[in-house]
């Protein structure tokens, strides 16, 4: 699934990488804790976060995260966004709340961390 | 000094307990020295890993820390050492979940009781040693000739 693909199920926002949209994703995990996206993240994961400072954009960077989706129409502070722009980290956000965001795009068959996907 | 200890590159980072504003600014840092110098990814994504938990455990415990990157032929050498309350049951903190963390340092995303088990999970090897009330101190090695976690 492509991050535009994404970005239209989920109706959400670019606030950064607009041009990074044709990126395409292969699985993604949702937390507000850091401590467990470093726990259990792997590179090239869609984070999803409620957690809107800029140790969301520290934490995709360290663990080379493809893009991050802010839920519940959070959105990144001044200093997320220019970390996310040196680095190169696309930022979206929409305005459903975790578990929908994450219901949404599992359903869609985008598979979780672990590799489980969706099954009619 | 045997020719597999000579040291190839050592960089130095001043951690102030507290500021959150940039905190994890000094791991950010050695990930961009890992990646420029051509360390595994593999590896560089592990380092980045166990120096961000460390750096972050000072920022939200200590007063202040050290936190040095030593790079040999075959070994990289992340040591931190902190001026903070040290930990009283370090068995305790080694399990997970377990979090003295205050809710300030959970609204930051972190202190789920995840960040030591985390750093010794992703070096091949680790050691704490710490004296409560005084800080905490940890070597974390990690091996440059294989990308695969022992």
């Amino acid at each position: 699934m492509t991050l535009k693909e994404i970005q239209e199920l989920l109706q959400a926002e670019v606030i950064v990488g607009e041009d990074s949209l044709d990126e395409e994703i292969m699985f993604a995990g949702g937390s507000d804790l850091m401590s467990d996206v470093l726990a259990f993240g792997k590179p090239g994961l869609l984070l999803l976060t409620g957690l809107s400072n800029a140790q969301s954009v520290r934490t995709a960077n360290i663990i080379e995260t493809k893009a991050i989706m802010y839920v519940r129409g959070k959105k990144p502070d001044k200093a997320g966004i220019a970390l996310a722009r040196e680095k190169g980290i696309p930022l979206l956000s929409t305005k459903h709340m975790m578990y929908t965001a994450c219901g949404l795009l599992f359903s869609h068959g985008l598979p979780g961390v672990s590799g489980l996907s969706y099954k009619k | 000094m045997t020719e597999s200890d000579e040291t190839l590159l050592s960089q130095h980072f001043e951690i102030t307990g507290g500021d959150f504003n940039n905190a994890g600014k000094a791991s950010t840092s050695i990930k961009e020295i890992l990646q420029e110098i051509g360390i595994d990814s593999s590896i560089t994504v592990r380092t980045s890993i166990a120096s961000y938990e460390a750096e972050m455990n000072v920022v939200m415990y200590a007063r202040r820390g050290e936190l040095t990157l030593n790079i040999t032929p075959e070994k990289l050498h992340l040591k931190l050492k902190d001026e903070g309350p040290g930990i009283k049951n370090i068995d305790m903190a080694m399990q997970e979940g377990f979090s003295t963390a205050t809710d300030e340092m959970r609204e930051m995303g972190f202190g789920a009781g995840m960040g030591l088990p985390n750093i010794k999970k992703n070096a091949d090897k680790f050691e704490l040693f710490s004296i409560p009330g005084k800080g905490t101190s940890l070597d974390i090695i990690f091996c440059l000739n294989k990308t695969e976690k022992k």
